[in-house]
């Protein structure tokens, strides 16, 4: 898959690209970065005419997402559509919606793949998370529907707060159900720029718990390993594939980067997705970027591993900056501070106080 | 020499990247990239044109290749593929291929 990506990448295709059908939802999750609403969608023949213009543009990887996708009521015939284009299609979901027929449906259209969200193997937990009673009941039969017809599931569970002692549980859970399990400890800033859900990221000894068991990560040895010594490759490297081999279609036909990166690049209503694709100058501003360019991250001993999402240090005002939820990760993963605390003097934000304290027992 | 009748499977994922064909197998999520000689029999295979002619017509003329070799090239192609669930193989000509994401 990385030379796919490095191939891609010479080539200038966008290789991966996330399409939300829309925002509303029927679930209302605590965490969701997204406003429900509807503010003029993109109808079933304007998005089958973006489906045919990204096909042609080499779009592959085809990930259809929402809100809640399955709401809105062509969505099966849009899947249908993006399968005619041979889009490896990949669907996330929350699977309230899906019975026997909709799984023998995507089973029949050669979907790759459903994402699908638990939150907890307690109803209790998973329901008060998606405000919606007996989600997790219809969620949990949704997938068994899903594996019966041989459909391959992934369980995305997102760690914060009020679940982050479950992951086990989920774990297990997804192991019985014959699913896999992809962990995700990322809250994100709401894309209007509210960022009032952070609060309900999951607490950095917690999340030290997490990278500590070798049941959630591997071999703990080398994922909490310290950065080894950066060179220039790592120097001339790019952040990640926003913008450069990826990007993300919101119901309203606005590109952007990423799902995760709200810069605007332009609107399919107005231009063609392979005019955009080329001739954005946001777009061609993120990719000019290299490692070497981040103030910060390139002094960073940390800059060769982290997960430092671009998106997320736009969200915090300047997409060559620092993304914090990050920087803790790297901290918490291998106990070395990183060049953002330092040049912040540790004085961060009030949900790392606990990083605080940790990082003053780890440094001296 | 029997022949044999090749389609492309409607389950798979698959985009020109460059000049070579990328497939992705949904049965076995194996991820294919094929050269242009197999990237043009993949597109031929319609179920109805034997492999033969698919050899002659496309493979042959286009990249001036002696038949014989280039039909025992394409079967093997075929058989790998095949495995994979990528490509039908059938001792009969089959019916129009069926479009991916057509419901059956």
């Amino acid at each position: 898959m990385r030379e796919l990506n490095a191939r891609a990448l010479s080539l200038g295709v966008p290789l991966s690209a996330h399409l939300d059908l829309t925002y509303r939802c029927n679930e209302r999750c605590e965490h969701c970065y997204l406003e429900h609403d509807d503010k003029g969608e993109m109808t079933t023949a304007e998005i089958r005419g973006l489906l045919g213009q990204m096909a042609e543009a080499g779009v592959f990887f085809l990930t259809l997402s929402g809100g809640e996708p399955l709401v809105r009521r062509d969505c099966f015939d849009i899947i249908r559509h993006a399968r005619s284009l041979l889009f490896n299609v990949k669907l996330k979901t929350n699977a309230v919606l899906i019975r026997e027929r909709e799984a023998a449906l995507l089973r029949a259209l050669g979907v790759e793949q459903i994402q699908i969200s638990v939150y907890s193997h307690r109803p209790e937990i998973h329901d008060a998370i998606t405000k919606l009673p007996g989600s997790l009941e219809r969620t949990l039969a949704a997938i068994g529907f899903l594996k019966s017809q041989g459909l391959k599931v992934t369980i995305a569970n997102v760690l914060m707060r009020g679940n982050s002692q479950d992951s086990l549980a989920v774990q297990k859970l997804a192991a019985e159900l014959g699913a896999r399990y992809a962990l995700d400890p990322t809250i994100t800033p709401m894309m209007s720029g509210d960022r009032s859900v952070l609060r309900l990221r999951i607490a950095a000894d917690d999340l030290q718990q997490v990278f500590r068991n070798p049941a959630l990560v591997g071999d703990v040895e080398e994922f909490c390993a310290a950065p080894a010594a950066v060179d220039d490759s790592v120097l001339d490297g790019y952040p990640c594939s926003a913008g450069h081999t990826a990007c993300y279609i919101s119901p309203y036909g606005d590109v952007f980067p990423c799902v995760q990166f709200p810069l605007p690049c332009g609107n399919i209503r107005r231009q063609s997705f392979f005019d955009i694709w080329e001739n954005s100058a946001a777009l061609k501003e993120v990719r000019s970027i290299r490692a070497r360019d981040l103030p910060t991250c390139s002094c960073c001993s940390h800059v060769g591993t982290c997960t430092r999402c671009p998106g997320l240090a736009y969200m915090e005002g300047n997409m060559r900056g620092p993304s914090t939820a990050d920087c803790e990760k790297s901290f918490v993963r291998t106990g070395i501070a990183t060049a953002n605390m330092q040049a912040r003097g540790l004085s961060y934000s009030a949900g790392l106080v606990q990083i605080q304290r940790s990082f003053s027992s780890a440094a001296l | 020499m029997k022949e044999i009748y090749i389609s492309r499977s409607p389950a798979v994922a698959a985009r020109l990247l460059g000049d070579e064909m990328l497939i992705l197998s949904a049965a076995d999520s194996t991820l294919v990239s094929l050269n242009p000689v197999a990237t043009c029999i993949w597109q031929a295979a319609d179920g109805h044109t034997s492999l033969s002619e698919i050899v002659e017509r496309y493979v042959c003329e286009e990249f001036e290749i002696e038949p014989q070799a280039a039909y025992q090239d394409a079967l093997c192609f075929v058989e790998d593929l095949a495995q994979h669930a990528v490509l039908k193989v059938s001792d009969e000509p089959q019916a129009e291929a069926r479009t991916p994401g057509e419901v059956p």
